[in-house]
């Protein structure tokens, strides 16, 4: 039940990141000065060729939401495929070779989660200066952890399996052990923590470019659009409102998956 | 006992090195630092003069060396933007982001373990379903976005609370409650999932048996064992916010590390950014200790002694 809602909604807000050009009425950097703060349609003053009203600029704020769509969509999807590559790649080595591998990369492990995720991603993106490309890689960067500790448990598990040992003992190189018997099997578990994780770097994507420290501008991104919103939100309330709720909704949306996922739908 | 808590320090002492290392190299990856502090047009020689005063025209491993020894003896160097040390900028700052810390961690308990241990014991009723889907909605909201939400409706509109600052015990309400949202969400979710898996299990029936009432079944046994998976989580959520919700404090100008951080990381202010770092990860670092040390308390089934 929950993963379907979850899929629903993920869905829907995919499809509309996807047909965005398309489906939005106007560009989202096309301004109308005259409609600055033009409040939404329902509301006294607004009409429908601007749906859900405009912003300080009169960009059309429909069209920054759904153009804002991709930028949550792809960051957080891009992330989660690097953190989850890289975590279980990591993890798979460790829990296969154990010994000096191993203690290296718990150490590594160990010094990871000696910092909050979100805050260690603020430093480096402050450091490193912003980007969308150094974004995707700095929030894979902070989540990798989870991932290398599920992959190297589960491959411990496993590696001492009868299907393993058969494998080497007919031959198979650690390669192909590796690949084509040990992470196939651990993989399971794996698309729960990615499932967990997805909502998580979708918020942490979101904080960052409301810090200013994500998204550069014009590109809309949900986070800083809740930032732009704020400077004007005594006049202009729904500025801030609905950027933020389409955020929250891709995260229920996605919390629903992982939830359902973790359950076995 | 004692032999566990050695060898938990002399771990502790790595991975710090480490975090050190780390925190050292935040400066270079910004590309060369002496850029940053001069002006583009600045003369060879005034940038040669910048980069020898901060010791910044030595190899990058005596760089660190110097580095560490400075910041064993408390000195991480001045702030750029203050002349003052670093480091006791960040001090300074510490007690608020606690404070606002304690408070959210004291609401989380006072209503998450209560309503998880409620809703927990009768799964399936309306209540629980009502607190399931409150407690979904409320890990899914960003916290900026609540955060600037709660200000637009008690401080903009309704004008009962104030906005931003720290004057009086009564700033603390929007932000502590700004936090506490997900924190509670998290861990009313986890003791209902806890107690509601404890609960059908055979000690639980046996204490039924034995005629103990539901209330101390409840509190002795359920809600015991609840607090395990609890206090890592409210642990790990303290640690977290001890290193500064960078995100509300700066919604709500709180005087705390975490909008300290980001004011620095504006001004290009990196000795100030590193220190906070530093401050931050050895903060946390350290509840993870204590929590670990927590569950000797908790969990009677471990003892380090006998682990490896």
């Amino acid at each position: 039940m929950q993963f379907y809602a979850g899929a629903a909604i993920v869905g829907i807000i995919v499809t509309v990141a996807l047909l965005a050009p398309w489906l939005s009425p106007h560009g989202y950097a096309d301004q109308d000065l005259l409609r600055s703060l033009q409040p939404p349609a329902w509301t006294r003053g607004g009409d429908w060729s601007y749906p859900l009203s405009a912003d300080r600029l009169g960009r059309d704020l429909l069209a920054r939401l759904m153009f804002g769509a991709r930028v949550s969509i792809a960051v957080a999807t891009l992330s989660v495929l690097l953190g989850g590559g890289l975590g279980t790649g990591l993890g798979l080595l460790a829990g296969y070779f154990g010994r000096w591998v191993d203690r290296t990369i718990a150490r590594l492990i160990d010094v990871q989660l000696s910092f909050p995720p979100v805050f260690i991603a603020i430093a480096i993106m402050a450091a490193l200066g912003q980007s969308l490309v150094k974004l995707i890689i700095v929030l894979a960067f902070v989540s990798w952890v989870q991932y290398a500790r599920v992959a190297r448990a589960n491959t411990l598990s496993v590696r001492e399996r009868e299907f393993v040992l058969a494998a080497r003992a007919l031959g198979a190189g650690e390669r192909r052990v590796l690949l084509r018997h040990v992470l196939p099997s651990i993989l399971p578990p794996l698309l729960v923590v990615g499932a967990v994780n997805i909502s998580n770097v979708i918020l942490a994507e979101a904080a960052l470019s409301f810090l200013g420290l994500g998204v550069q501008p014009p590109t809309p991104a949900w986070g800083s659009m809740v930032s732009e919103g704020r400077a004007v939100q005594t006049l202009a309330w729904w500025n801030t409102v609905f950027p933020g709720m389409a955020i929250a909704l891709l995260v229920v949306g996605a919390n629903l998956l992982g939830d359902g996922l973790q359950r076995g739908r | 006992m004692a032999r566990y808590l050695a060898q938990r320090l002399t771990h502790l002492a790595g991975v710090l090195l480490a975090v050190s290392i780390l925190v050292f190299l935040l400066i270079h990856l910004s590309g060369d630092p002496v850029r940053l502090l001069t002006p583009l047009d600045a003369k060879p020689e005034d940038v040669a003069r910048i980069r020898s005063l901060y010791g910044l025209d030595q190899s990058i491993p005596v760089q660190y060396v110097n580095f560490l020894k400075k910041a064993l003896r408390g000195d991480l160097g001045e702030s750029f933007r203050y002349q003052r040390p670093a480091f006791e900028l960040v001090i300074h700052r510490l007690p608020a982001t606690a404070l606002l810390a304690f408070v959210t961690i004291a609401l989380t308990i006072a209503i998450g373990i209560p309503v998880g241990l409620w809703t927990g014991s009768r799964t399936g009723s309306a209540a629980d379903w009502i607190a399931s889907v409150a407690t979904f909605v409320f890990i899914s909201l960003p916290s900026f976005w609540l955060g600037v939400l709660l200000i637009l409706v008690f401080a903009d509109r309704l004008r009962w609370l104030p906005a931003s600052g720290f004057e009086s015990p009564i700033y603390l309400v929007l932000p502590s409650l700004t936090l506490a949202v997900y924190t509670t969400g998290l861990i009313t979710r986890l003791v209902r999932t806890d107690v509601h898996d404890v609960l059908t299990q055979d000690f639980i029936r046996t204490a039924r048996a034995k005629g103990l009432g539901e209330r101390r079944v409840l509190s002795r046994h359920a809600l015991r064992n609840a607090m395990i998976s609890a206090a890592t989580v409210l642990g790990l959520q303290l640690g977290t916010l001890l290193g500064g919700s960078v995100v509300v404090e700066t919604v709500f100008a709180w005087p705390g590390v975490g909008w300290l951080m980001l004011q620095a990381i504006q001004t290009r202010d990196l000795p100030v950014v590193r220190a906070a770092v530093l401050v931050v990860g050895t903060a946390f670092v350290l509840i993870n200790l204590v929590v670990d040390l927590l569950y000797l308390y908790l969990d009677p089934r471990i003892r380090y002694d006998y682990a490896r």
